[in-house]
């Protein structure tokens, strides 16, 4: 301590010091400095998960201030705020609220539909998110328990949504709390009691938006932000996976780190996050409660679908046929009960067991930390194909209505094509998939095999015609590619190993001089093996360790006890060394 | 950080510290470091984090006019930014003050109409021109760095000190030995694990009691009225239509499972209408009375095609035919909607005959029981 203070290369500037007198007390140089260094991965399905965090900030940042001005009671009151057409009109507190906070807050409609935008992207980013973590192999070992708080996070947001867009008691969620009553009543042998615990009694009672919103402010919220913080805490912990790619391997990380190239493009997505959902909240109309007027058991407007995020329930309880069950003793399951309670339980069972599935059935224990692209693991990409038709099936039913409207078909011709679709297209997309991903691989390899179609032809002098192909490497005396797969994208067009040259810059003029770029070009190599930096990695899989301290990427030279990294004597490491584990 | 205090415990930093820890300081003395460039620093301590930085391609030259194009458009970015940024703080602030209220009225056209979304556009290109400057600036401004970082997998040393530590120190406290405290220990947890979920028996409720699922407000001689309360006589409405009616209760517009569909059927419905079995004698004359709540999720079902007899529910699309007894013809409903049994009292207004004979609304458990 007292050496660093009056060595040589002390601090001599104001914010040096500054910093001294920080570390000093908190001795954060070392793990601050280990984040700075941190390498994270570039490409652009990895910030999928970013917008869904981003978009929590946004709803924690929103939802906060709608907190200020949205009372969550069932007492009638007669409305008498500033929109004209319902004024006079009996409401709960909780729509007048409403109401208020988006007619007489300044800037408080904006807010209420940032947050409601907000969590639609949430969502949306959640779903897309999962399925590049599916497709890609990314839940495999190690990371199966940050798949399970993914999908614990989907569910999550499901309620959460649900619990927030029931609170304002317009007519469209008091039809959803309706149908949610009619789901919790249909559950067997403890539907009653069921529903009499959570509504305080019998549908609809005075208790249900205040329980929302406790559950939507403080329960549902917490729960989802500790789950994130252990899922990003995974994630550092275990590092990101990568594609295959040169130099990747297994045991690292190549990219950027984190200061400043990540920390800019991350709080960069983090600011078009807020803009887009700031845009969208202020441009794009979302719930006009106003226009449905109080919630009132006797009425309903056509079209009443939920959030998308559950619609396919809806799309589902559509679908399903009418089948009672009616057991002896005058007992019977209701029709509702399938499609709401099992199904669901169904899909999110499969999903949060996926990763162990697929252990079970492959036989894959390893650990993973290179991605696979989906045509190499055809079986599971068709397999997720065949989820998602069976999906979209269930979405598109849930706004059948609308489409029957829109483009005149019969409703119920729109039922039909909807139970029938739910079974037949998601075998369908599994073999056209399955298919299609052996129809890539195969290109893959026979581009490698016999290069790339260069589109010029040539007559030989027997008069045969030929396609010039250009191979990507070393080829064997019959003119095979010797290069094998190696799970990384393989490039088709001669554009890609520079086939062709750069542009000029510049957008309305060119900011260089085209002579000069011909020229320092016509000393380039054209076609493959460009001088690229990167390529001096292929060659050897891993980064050369020349340089580095120690194999252990902290220097122990001394510091590893001897014999095998079994302490000294005393118990205590010898020559004030810390015992580290013998590496590999 | 000095002191000139020499009394017991207030030596400051000048006691001998212990053994150290093995850091990078035996390693590096200050005067190695004072030596040593910023850029080797930087990759030196990126190493030790199992960072090797194996590539760098520098920004743009400096003064270059790809560098100085670089710096207008990250520039511009910014200051437009801030632009929108203040724009969103004068429309927020000024509006009522020295812009026009921002309070719609309805029929405005004026500036009221244009608040929220003047706001959302300048908020949102605030962010998103800063957030693009920020791209910019990272891809066009700062060099591009290619890392690689080392992945350590779990040590076996740590694996097996760590559970050396565990296993100690559950060896120490005993509790194999110790019957009673296990004993005790799993007696107490499950106590204080009921203890603490008991209070949420105040949620329980018996939802058999007085059986308010299978009963409604409407009963013999309660008199069938409009939403504003006006009761309904025969020949109020044209043949063919349907009025919504409630119970002449306090508030029985407001009642959950009350609302009833009164239909008038047209005589060739009525001629070809098929009453539920026992139920012939509900309706009185041409009118009948379903109940409104849909028996598959609760929904009112509200829309009447009268031409083809059908009720469809918007929900999920379950349909009724009024003249099979509201039987359900096509969507996810199983029962036929409950029939209420009307007539006539003596002046000449509709009333009920008694309550629904069954429960109304969606199908649960034990509703055949009741």
């Amino acid at each position: 301590m007292a050496r660093t203070a009056t060595a040589p290369g002390a601090p001599n500037t104001l914010l040096g010091k500054a910093a001294l007198e920080v570390d000093d007390r908190l001795i954060v140089a070392g793990p601050l400095r280990r984040t700075l260094n941190k390498v994270f991965p570039d490409h652009w399905s990895f910030l999928l998960g970013e917008i869904a965090l981003y978009s929590f900030i946004i709803l924690l940042l929103t939802g906060t201030y709608l907190t200020f001005f949205f009372q969550a009671s069932m007492t009638e009151v007669v409305y008498d705020g500033s929109y004209a057409p319902l004024r006079g009109i009996d409401m709960s507190i909780a729509y007048a609220s409403t109401l208020d906070l988006s007619f007489d807050v300044r800037g408080g409609l904006l807010i209420r539909q940032i947050h409601h935008w907000a969590a639609l992207l949430f969502m949306a980013s959640i779903v897309v998110h999962m399925l590049r973590i599916f497709f890609t192999g990314a839940f495999r070992r190690p990371r199966e328990t940050n798949w399970l708080i993914g999908v614990t996070l989907l569910i999550l947001g499901i309620f959460e949504g649900f619990a927030g867009y029931s609170m304002p008691d317009d007519l469209l969620s008091g039809t959803g709390l309706r149908i949610m009553s009619a789901i919790i009543l249909s559950i067997p042998v403890i539907g009653t009691w069921a529903h009499w615990a959570v509504f305080g009694g019998d549908y609809v009672g005075e208790l249900i938006v205040g329980r929302l919103y406790i559950a939507h402010v403080l329960i549902i919220p917490a729960i989802i932000l500790g789950l994130i913080a252990v899922h990003l805490l995974i994630l550092v912990k275990q590092k990101h996976t990568q594609f295959p790619g040169p130099g990747r391997t297994e045991h690292n990380v190549v990219g950027n780190r984190l200061f400043p190239a990540f920390a800019g493009k991350a709080t960069g997505l983090l600011l078009v996050v807020f803009g887009v959902c700031a845009a969208l909240g202020g441009l794009v109309q979302i719930n006009p409660v106003w226009l449905w007027g109080p919630y009132n058991p006797a009425q309903v407007s056509a079209a009443s679908q939920p959030d998308w995020y559950v619609m396919f329930l809806d799309g589902s309880t559509r679908l399903f046929p009418a089948w009672d069950i009616y057991l002896p003793g005058n007992y019977n399951i209701p029709a509702l009960f399938w499609p709401t309670v099992v199904l669901p339980g169904i899909i999110f069972t499969l999903l949060l067991a996926y990763p162990m599935l697929e252990r079970k059935l492959t036989g894959d224990t390893a650990s993973h930390h290179l991605l696979q692209r989906p045509r190499d693991v055809p079986v599971r990409t068709s397999l997720g194909v065949m989820a998602l038709a069976f999906y979209i099936v269930l979405l598109l039913s849930g706004a059948n209505d609308v489409i029957a409207d829109k483009f005149d078909i019969s409703l119920n011709a729109m039922t039909w094509i909807g139970r029938i679709g739910l079974i037949i297209l998601p075998p369908i997309a599994y073999v056209l998939t399955y298919r299609i991903c052996l129809g890539l691989q195969q290109h893959d390899r026979e581009v490698l095999e016999h290069g790339i179609e260069t589109g010029v032809i040539r007559r030989l002098p027997h008069g045969e015609f030929i396609e010039v192909h250009q191979p990507l490497g070393p080829v064997d005396h019959h003119g095979h590619g010797e290069l094998a797969y190696g799970g990384a994208p393989v490039p088709k067009k001669m554009n890609q190993v520079g086939g062709a040259r750069r542009a000029i810059r510049g957008f309305f003029s060119p900011i260089e001089e085209p002579a000069a770029v011909e020229l320092e070009q016509r000393g380039e190599e054209r076609g493959l093996a460009p001088a690229d930096p990167h390529r001096e990695l292929t060659t050897s899989g891993r980064p050369a360790d020349g340089g580095r301290p120690s194999e252990g990427g902290r220097p122990s030279e001394g510091g590893r006890p001897s014999e095998g990294g079994r302490p000294s004597e005393g118990g205590r490491p010898s020559e004030g060394g810390r015992p580290q584990a013998p590496r590999d | 950080m000095t002191t000139h205090d020499s009394r017991p415990g207030s030596t400051g930093g000048a006691d001998t510290p212990g053994p150290l820890h093995g850091g990078p300081d035996d390693d590096y003395t200050p005067e190695q470091l004072a030596t040593i460039s910023r850029e080797d620093l930087d990759r030196l301590g990126a190493r030790y984090d199992g960072v090797e930085i194996l590539h760098v391609e520098p920004g743009p030259e400096p003064g270059s006019a790809l560098e100085k194009r670089a710096v207008r458009q990250v520039g511009l970015m910014f200051g437009l930014a801030g632009l929108c940024a203040f724009g969103f703080v004068v429309v927020y602030a000024g509006a009522g003050w020295f812009l026009p209220d921002w309070q719609w009225e309805l029929g405005s056209s004026s500036f009221s109409v244009l608040y929220t979304p003047l706001l959302g556009l300048l908020m949102g290109l605030a962010f998103t021109l800063v957030g693009v400057g920020l791209v910019l600036y990272t891809k066009k401004l700062l060099p591009h760095e290619t890392a690689v970082q080392d992945k350590h997998d779990g040590s076996h040393f740590d694996r097996v000190t760590t559970g050396a530590t565990l296993v100690g120190g559950l060896h120490n406290s005993g509790l194999a030995r110790r019957k009673l405290i296990t004993g005790t220990l799993a007696f107490m947890g499950g106590g204080l694990g009921l203890m603490l979920v008991a209070p949420l028996g105040g949620l329980i409720k018996d939802p058999n009691e007085g059986d308010p699922l299978g009963t409604t407000e409407w009963a013999e001689g309660v008199r069938l009225v409009r939403d504003d309360g006006t009761p309904v006589r025969p020949g109020d409405q044209e043949p063919g239509s349907l009025e919504t009616v409630f119970p002449a209760v306090p508030e029985g517009n407001r009642l959950t499972d009350a609302a009833t569909m009164l239909i008038r059927l047209r005589p060739s419905q009525q001629e070809a209408a098929v009453p539920r079995n026992g139920q012939e004698d509900f309706g009185y004359g041409d009118y009948v009375a379903y109940s409104k709540i849909c028996t598959h999720a609760g929904c009112p079902v509200s829309l009447y095609e009268q031409e083809t007899s059908r009720i469809l529910c918007p929900c999920h699309q379950s349909q009724f035919d009024v003249t099979q007894g509201a039987k359900p013809i096509f969507g996810p409903a199983t029962r036929s909607l409950p029939q209420l049994p009307i007539t006539v009292d003596d002046e000449g207004f509709f009333v009920a005959r008694g309550d629904y004979i069954e429960a109304v609304g969606p199908t649960y458990w034990n509703r055949e029981r009741i």
